[in-house]
């Protein structure tokens, strides 16, 4: 009798956690299935491809298959790294990366400070307003209004202020050193104002009691700016610093592929990782040096994303992504 | 000193200017879709005109064949995307957001990670043409921005933060299914945060083109962006949109300059239009997802 008593009850709390669940999942089963097309939709549009790693260790031929081609081991990057190419656009993607974090970090706070200068209510939303809807407009229109400066015989610049100063016309799609400050012009652009809205809202965020100690104590506007508002964004500016530098090696395909108009003869100064992979794959069908390309991004996108998140959490806990 | 409420002009000024510096861009691809083509060869793109011409509009009026296709499919992938993918995504979010679902920690995790780790572009490519074959359909501009981890998050905090345990109790314990409490309960409730992240992933499916030029190679799925992309990049791709619709119009050569840019600022239209109106969604979706929400 003891015995049969103790042998279900030890049989029960062997199999207990296990039965648990699954009489918990058949019970909240509805919320499994409400669960189940996101699911489904992230297993194929992103754990599908990363299983597909694998195939910078491969000579992808469609003929013989994805899984049928030949292993070739780290061919694909040797190759990659036996010409410039590799460096190059590892070089490129990190200084465009870094002097648009720099330029558009500097102006963006200070854009930030002077919004919240602005008394009037109906002005600062208009400066909100047109300093955001750059952000929201797309690449290919943004292609569009470089090319209204840019077009070599009708655009603003070459037809309407170097004809008339009795200057040459510069070819500017042909033209690889003058990129960088155009690049970086339009990122600007594009990015400054929607990053002066996010440290807004922080500064907006900083109580008030804080101004009128300050004014109590006799401290002018300017003092407030550099003594309390800077200050106290710090932790905000530091996090999205840290943030866009986990992002260093990814470039903005959309940027260099439609500013340049895809133009070849840019390449020297405006090819960076992300048009490397996309020409690889799309234009040139070099499979392998776009699987080995694009490995390497993910992978040290990845380091860098962990390492950050570290040092995110040094600074403060409740910032951090995990 | 000045009075307290009033602004100082030293920090107007450079506000004014840098306001200026983003629509003076917007300016001037407007200015030029209003020009005389022959005033456009002989000026170049300028920023005002003395021949106020609406050629360009009155030709894309006739044109249904081809900017007129792009723009229907644009329309329709954009408002399928948009409704379909808040569904999932307010569905799987939901889930995530139940203390008491089981698999709710091993299902946050494999959301997050997507985060962290992608397989790259070539991977991605070969998923939806090799093995889904789905290269030139309407389903490959929909499926890839139907859901992201970022956007599941964002809802799952609104949901844990603005709907009280207690409520869905109740709901429950007076007979609602799960779905009903989702349904009835919840979404109604969280009609901010479905505004917010349905305005931004609706002006993601307007503004995409990244998947068309992977994956489209019909003209016919031509979305609104990718088809300016084309008659940007490639001048032989606009002169045989103008010929084809030459015929259908009283204008004699088509005025290619002016088209180009008449195009370009009725794609930025419709943001433009609600974007005044929709500002405090636009900036709540911008600090949500930049401070963690």
């Amino acid at each position: 009798m003891a015995t049969s008593i103790i042998a279900p009850a030890t049989e029960t709390i062997a199999s207990k956690p296990q039965k648990k669940l699954l009489q918990r999942l058949w019970k909240y089963r509805s919320l499994l299935i409400l669960a189940i097309p996101g699911f489904a939709l992230l297993f194929v549009n992103n754990y599908l491809p990363m299983f597909g790693i694998f195939l910078a260790f491969k000579n992808l031929n469609y003929t013989k298959g994805i899984l049928g081609s030949d292993w070739v081991g780290f061919d694909n990057f040797k190759f990659m790294f036996a010409s410039n190419d590799a460096w190059m656009i590892i070089k490129h993607t990190i200084l465009y990366n870094f002097t648009f974090l720099a330029i558009n970090t500097v102006l963006a706070v200070l854009l930030a400070v002077l919004l919240n200068e602005v008394r009037n209510r109906i002005l600062s939303k208009f400066f909100q307003s047109t300093m955001l809807l750059p952000h929201f407009i797309s690449m290919v229109i943004v292609g569009y209004l470089v090319y209204g400066f840019l077009n070599p015989e009708l655009g603003f610049i070459n037809k309407s202020i170097l004809e008339p100063l009795g200057k040459e016309t510069i070819a500017w799609y042909a033209s690889p050193e003058y990129w960088p400050y155009i690049l970086t012009i339009v990122n600007t652009w594009k990015s400054v104002g929607y990053l002066a809205v996010v440290y807004l809202a922080a500064i907006v965020g900083i109580d008030q009691e804080y101004y009128e100690a300050a004014r109590i104590d006799g401290a002018g506007r300017w003092k407030q700016m550099t003594k309390i508002t800077v200050p106290l964004i710090t932790p905000v500016i530091i996090i999205m610093t840290l943030l866009a530098i986990g992002r260093i090696f990814n470039a903005d395909f959309g940027l260099f592929y439609q500013a340049t108009m895809a133009s070849g003869m840019l390449k020297s100064t405006t090819e960076v990782i992300d048009t490397y992979v996309y020409n690889a794959l799309l234009v040139t069908g070099d499979t392998g040096l776009a699987a080995a390309a694009g490995l390497l991004q993910s992978v040290v996108g990845f380091i860098l994303v962990i390492t950050v998140n570290r040092i995110v959490k040094r600074f403060s806990s409740d910032n951090a992504l995990f | 000193m000045t009075p307290k409420n009033r602004t100082n002009p030293l920090v107007l000024i450079p506000l004014f200017l840098l306001s200026l510096a983003c629509l003076i861009p917007l300016w001037l691809i407007f200015m030029v879709s209003l020009t005389n083509e022959n005033d456009i060869s002989t000026y170049g793109y300028r920023f005002w005109t003395d021949n106020f011409d609406f050629t360009a509009y009155r030709y894309l009026r006739h044109d249904a064949e081809t900017i007129g296709r792009a723009f229907g499919v644009s329309i329709l992938v954009t408002i399928i995307g948009t409704v379909v993918s808040l569904f999932v995504t307010s569905a799987m979010a939901y889930s995530l957001s139940r203390k008491e679902f089981p698999l709710r920690g091993f299902l946050s995790f494999y959301v997050f990670f997507t985060m962290l780790f992608s397989g790259g572009l070539l991977p991605w490519y070969l998923v939806y043409t090799r093995m889904f074959h789905l290269q030139d359909t309407l389903m490959v501009l929909i499926i890839p921005g139907l859901i992201g981890g970022f956007n599941i998050f964002i809802m799952r905090t609104f949901f844990t933060n603005s709907i009280p345990p207690s409520l869905i109790d109740s709901a429950q314990i007076d007979g609602a299914s799960e779905y009903r409490t989702y349904f009835s309960i919840i979404l109604p409730l969280s009609l901010p945060v479905l505004a917010t992240i349905g305005l931004f992933v609706t002006v993601s499916y307007w503004n995409d083109w990244f998947t068309s030029l992977v994956f489209i190679n019909n003209e016919k799925l031509y979305t609104l962006q990718y088809f300016l992309n084309k008659t940007l990049l490639n001048a032989l791709f606009l002169q045989s949109i103008a010929n084809k619709a030459y015929s259908s119009t009283a204008i004699i050569t088509p005025p290619l300059e002016s088209i180009r840019m008449a195009m370009a600022m009725l794609a930025i239209l419709p943001i433009s239009l609600v974007f005044p109106f929709l500002q405090k969604y636009f900036v709540k979706g911008l600090t949500i997802g930049a401070v963690k929400g």
